[in-house]
């Protein structure tokens, strides 16, 4: 046999392999059969928000397990590939670029801090690949990084500040103090509060603003004392927020002055112990013992404490959960694992995973839900998880949104 | 600026000073052991944190506050006694760089040590029931713990003073900073004076991580930007000089304190600023001697 035979009849066996791989019959049946639903989750397993990325892990693989033990997809499993995205934006998008390009994953689901979150968005959009965001953030909904696979399942700051302000700026009173960290989330925060807080004539007397980061805040704390207002709000997030509640109840500022946080997490208060958060309020997506109000929280609360030894989800970790659920369940809806359907699917959504009714509103994908106005506790706690009493919990309303329009989104439609 | 009182500025005073104790403390510490063994100890840092997290543990465990203010220095100290023996002391007379880069290295092992005993997230802390509450100054009403905290320093301070001014052991440890060879001809053991040295440094460092442990967040990585700041201090003193420590301590503390009052967003900035001020004009800082490090 000469090499031109043996080169022909090469030739005509690779075309007939790629026929038989290429047929839609056989590909379909390969796919019903194994290949599972991946759902990337890059987070931020090291740094300073680590504590809270394990809890988004934990309370997102029972979502996983929810739906893999409810059958799956047409017999297809769901499966979590957890990446740590080290809090820094550059990392983030290099997982994410790898969960799509090498590992093929279906979807993105994850972030915890606004930063990381763009850089999220811009990798999965660019690729059509759905990205249910679960950390806070403004500029997410805003039309220049929005798309139709970008979807917002966490609260943003405008909203949680809001809902801070309306529920204590009437309470507290006027005169208000902001100690901000320097960068956009406590930016965010800041004009959240000082929007909701114009209707109800609200003054800020200072925004002191203070680099990320900072160990002992005691020298912003005089100043403050003699300005003496209603409300101090720590615009600011984790141990700078742990760090600026101690310092804040040593100076006695608590006596004639009520501290808030707009974000109070309950990680950041186990952290900080009960008596530097004693009295301090604040706004949070969700926090466990709403359970006795909310059936949809205590079946959640139970399948956690179950997989976990009884220990409670964190209100970052619900949203884990929540992020993966939604996405799941909008692949039922959808018949399909592909981007348009389940995004139209995910639109039509309304849900109550674990906190009450929510859905996505239309022009920007954000999750339109309850905020949970709660203050920290010192005394009268039942257990180590004990730690906030829920003073009230403003229902979801879209009203309290910036407007489609204000965030530059032209189009409403379905 | 507007609402600027004399009793603001006498608060923010105060605020600056106990702010710059713990700086002072842990100056002391680094100078100290920079001093007499040339070793510029990276990981002081990691054991200012180990010292903020052994005084936690050992609150919880006794739930005395004073017992763990008298036996997490003891601890840290003997960590420090281990790290000396074993681990810088093969380094000896190989440059200034080989100690620089084990303790770096050791930093990060000792971290890493904290976050597998105590977790990621660190502990919760609060004031002992004793030194809570303000007292009034006169101008204002200012954190008790805090005074205790400028007090406890000054305490120390004087102690190692006379330490190492009236006693025998201070003398030798005296002679030995200035020339090593001459104390051991005169048939003195220096290793051992080195090895006294750096665990009174570490023990230092250890009781300024149980003192600042009340007043801020305690995980891991809290050694890692004080570590920054009190290098800022030790150059801004003098390498090596202990009153340079106690001065230039209590300085980048009020500087810091009354650059957050007139302009907070350069607070950080402040300290870095008056470094290069003091490197431009005394090179060797207030109290150094010059060419130490070469």
């Amino acid at each position: 046999m000469n090499q031109a035979l043996i080169n022909a009849r090469r030739r005509r066996i690779l075309r007939a392999g790629t026929a038989v791989a290429a047929s839609p019959f056989l590909f379909n049946i390969a796919r019903a059969q194994g290949a599972p639903i991946k759902i990337g989750f890059p987070v931020p397993l090291t740094g300073a928000f680590s504590a809270e990325a394990q809890d988004q892990v934990r309370a997102a693989e029972i979502a996983i397990k929810d739906f893999n033990d409810a059958g799956g997809f047409g017999g297809r499993k769901a499966e979590l590939l957890v990446r740590d995205d080290k809090l820094n934006p550059g990392e983030a998008a290099t997982r994410t670029l790898e969960l799509i390009e090498k590992d093929k994953v279906n979807f993105i689901v994850g972030s915890l801090s606004a930063a990381t979150q763009l850089s999220i968005n811009a990798v999965s959009r660019d690729r059509k690949i759905i990205f249910n965001s679960i950390s806070q953030s403004d500029a997410i909904n805003e039309a220049k990084d929005w798309s139709l696979y970008t979807f917002h399942e966490a609260l943003n700051p405008h909203l949680t500040a809001g809902a801070v302000a309306r529920y204590a700026f009437p309470k507290f009173g006027k005169k208000i103090v902001y100690l901000t960290a320097d960068y956009a989330y406590g930016h965010e925060m800041v004009r959240g509060f000082q929007r909701a807080g114009q209707p109800l004539g609200a003054v800020t007397l200072a925004d002191i603003r203070h680099p990320l980061g900072v160990a002992d805040y005691s020298a912003f704390l005089p100043r403050i004392q003699s300005l003496k207002p209603d409300v101090l709000v720590l615009c600011n997030f984790g141990r700078d927020l742990v760090n600026s509640a101690k310092q804040v109840t040593d100076f006695g500022l608590k006596a004639n002055t009520k501290v808030i946080a707009p974000v109070l997490l309950y990680t950041a208060r186990q952290a900080g112990g009960a008596d530097a958060f004693d009295g301090i309020l604040g706004g949070t997506s969700y926090y466990w013992g709403m359970e006795d109000k909310i059936p949809a929280a205590k079946a959640f609360n139970d399948k956690f404490r179950k997989a976990n030894g009884g220990a409670v989800p964190s209100d970052y970790g619900a949203l884990g959960y929540a992020g993966i659920r939604s996405v799941l369940q909008a692949v039922l809806n959808a018949k399909s694992t592909d981007s348009v359907p389940v995004s139209i699917a995910l639109r039509q959504l309304k849900y109550n995973w674990y906190k009450g009714e929510q859905f996505y509103r239309k022009c920007d994908h954000q999750s339109v839900q309850s905020v949970v106005i709660v203050e920290s506790k010192s005394k009268a706690m039942k257990d180590k998880y004990d730690v906030f009493n829920v003073l009230a919990i403003e229902n979801a309303n879209e009203a309290n949104l910036r407007s489609c329009d204000e965030l530059g989104h032209k189009v409403t439609t379905t | 600026m507007e609402g600027i009182t004399p009793s603001l500025l006498m608060l923010q005073l105060m605020t600056g000073i106990a702010l710059g104790a713990v700086y002072a403390l842990l100056a002391l510490g680094l100078s100290l052991i920079f001093g007499m063994l040339t070793v510029v100890n990276f990981a002081h840092g990691a054991f200012f944190m180990v010292g903020a997290f052994l005084g936690v543990y050992f609150l919880g465990l006794t739930g005395n506050f004073w017992f763990s203010l008298l036996l997490t220095p003891i601890a840290v100290g003997a960590i420090g006694l281990v790290t000396e023996r074993f681990l810088v002391r093969p380094l000896y007379g190989r440059g200034i760089d080989y100690p620089l880069l084990l303790t770096f290295g050791l930093s990060y092992v000792m971290v890493e040590a904290m976050r597998v005993a105590f977790g990621i997230e660190g502990v919760p802390t609060s004031t002992p029931a004793q030194l809570r509450g303000a007292v009034d100054l006169g101008f204002g009403f200012f954190p008790l713990y805090r005074l205790f905290l400028i007090g406890a320093t000054a305490v120390v301070v004087l102690g190692l003073w006379l330490f190492i001014e009236k006693t025998r052991y201070g003398l030798i440890i005296r002679a030995g900073s200035r020339d090593p060879e001459i104390v051991r001809v005169l048939g003195i053991d220096i290793s051992r004076v080195w090895l006294m040295v750096f665990g009174i440094g570490t023990a230092i460092a250890g009781l300024s991580g149980v003192l600042a442990a009340p007043t801020r967040a305690v995980n891991p990585e809290m050694g890692i930007s004080v570590l920054a700041e009190s290098f800022v201090v030790t150059v801004v003193g003098g390498m090596g000089s202990l009153p340079g420590a106690v001065v230039a301590g209590l300085l980048v503390g009020v500087v810091f304190s009354m650059t957050s009052l007139f302009a907070p967003d350069l607070a950080e900035l402040s300290i870095f600023v008056l470094m290069a001020v003091v490197l431009l004009i005394r090179p060797q800082g207030f109290f150094g001697k010059a060419g130490l490090m070469g």
